[in-house]
């Protein structure tokens, strides 16, 4: 076994985990931060989207001591202390972004990870971006929807109303 | 996953030490191919060595006519680099196209070109840029690099440290990517060095090969039109159920040809 250490949502926190531990498996397990999740296991679906030192990755496809000295943030550790949303957690909500909402922790993450280096991104680029995210319910049309109001909501301008 | 013990040098020289001290040990790099092999079980290595804490395999840099690369540099930063996209811009284009943000963000030159998978992007660009692969122990030129189906000509014990790339003059990359796995069914990288021509083909055969009929007619005419005559054999290509070796066959004109009208 071996003690790893990250930083997680702000939070110093460390756990023992073999070599083989994935990065999904020691924040689903070892510290019970289950808003990421598993879903192909393959590296496909990107449920299990979070971010390592600023960029997204697929926390199944990365082993926890990889990660080990990183600063990781999860879909925990979007929201502000005080509870008030991330722009792009409120827009899913506002545009119905969501149908099941199993895809949703890895899309919201993906999306973040776009905004943080293009502001302004057409609706082709945030359908490009969202190769490696897949929603079964196919619920993609709000999904663009939404970021594309986030970041006009983050880039200071108003969101467009929900239809 | 198999169980296996894991450790991360902080020199070239100490991982180079791990490597060949134990038959069974493996290299991960991005881990974007080999973690999932982990986790099929199909590999079972005794020992990890994790290239990602080493800083001598990470950068990009301008060099000598054209642009060098550590071998732990993943996709998304070529392909965002300010070096590479204004000296070779074809070489940028084509890691935007590997896998999705996500494996791009992992995923790195050195771990591609070592596992040389038959569908992989890289290799095809080591042989289209006129690269040389330096390791740990010398340097390889491209066109001795690639060996076969996941073959290379590393030793047991030898580590990529960095990649040259040779500006050419233009280039582009043209991908028939397959729509579920962004794998290239096959990809066609084609550039120009004054009145030499490469053709690289990637996806459609064991490993990424020249095209030579190609890169003779393009020779003398740097034309879509000079490849139209040409006829490729189907017989060593690969066949499988995303494309059988024919539409591989019809896929390698049309790829290289698009390339080269890109480049024009």
């Amino acid at each position: 076994m071996t003690k790893v250490s990250m930083t997680i949502n702000g939070k110093e926190m460390s756990g023992e985990v073999e070599g083989r531990t994935l990065l999904v498996d020691f924040l689903r397990q070892n510290l019970g931060l289950t808003g990421t999740h598993v879903g192909c296991d393959t590296s496909q679906c990107g449920c299990c989207v979070v971010h390592v030192d600023g960029r997204s990755v697929k926390a199944c496809t990365m082993l926890a001591v990889q990660a080990n000295g990183s600063k990781v943030t999860t879909i925990e550790g979007l929201a502000a202390a005080d509870g008030a949303l991330h722009p792009v957690q409120a827009a899913f909500r506002e545009h119905h972004g969501l149908q099941c909402g199993f895809c949703t922790p890895g899309m919201i993450m993906s999306a973040v990870d776009l905004l943080q280096h293009n502001a302004n991104p057409t609706e082709h680029e945030v359908r490009e971006w969202l190769e490696g995210n897949i929603c079964r319910c196919t619920g993609y049309h709000n999904i663009v929807k939404a970021i594309l109001a986030a970041a006009e909501s983050m880039r200071g301008g108003v969101a467009h109303a929900a239809e | 996953m198999y169980a296996f013990e894991y450790k991360r040098p902080a020199s070239l020289a100490e991982a180079a030490q791990l490597l060949s001290g134990d038959d069974e040990a493996k290299l991960v790099a991005g881990g974007q191919t080999f973690i999932p092999t982990l986790k099929q079980r199909l590999a079972q290595p005794s020992t990890v060595i994790d290239l990602g804490a080493i800083g001598e395999l990470a950068g990009i840099r301008e060099e000598a006519g054209g642009v060098t690369i550590g071998a732990m540099t993943r996709h998304g930063q070529v392909a965002s680099n300010d070096v590479v996209r204004r000296v070779i811009p074809s070489l940028a284009g084509m890691a935007e196209v590997i896998g999705d943000p996500q494996v791009r963000n992992l995923g790195t030159l050195g771990g591609s070109i070592a596992n040389n998978d038959p569908a992989a992007d890289y290799p095809g660009a080591l042989l289209a840029l006129q690269a040389t692969i330096r390791t740990n122990k010398r340097e390889i030129a491209a066109d001795d690099f690639l060996t076969g189906m996941f073959d290379t000509a590393l030793e047991a014990d030898e580590i990529i440290k960095e990649v040259h790339f040779k500006k050419p003059d233009v280039g582009h990359y043209e991908k028939f990517r397959n729509p579920a796995s962004r794998y290239a069914i096959v990809g066609a990288y084609v550039t120009r060095y004054g009145g030499t021509v490469r053709v690289a083909i990637t996806g459609a055969g064991a490993c990424a090969h020249r095209w030579s009929a190609a890169e003779s007619a393009l020779g003398g005419n740097f034309a879509a039109d000079a490849v139209a005559g040409l006829t490729v054999d189907a017989g060593d290509l690969n066949s499988d159920i995303h494309a059988s070796a024919d539409y591989r066959a019809h896929l390698v004109k049309v790829m290289t040809q698009r390339a080269v009208k890109a480049c024009a």
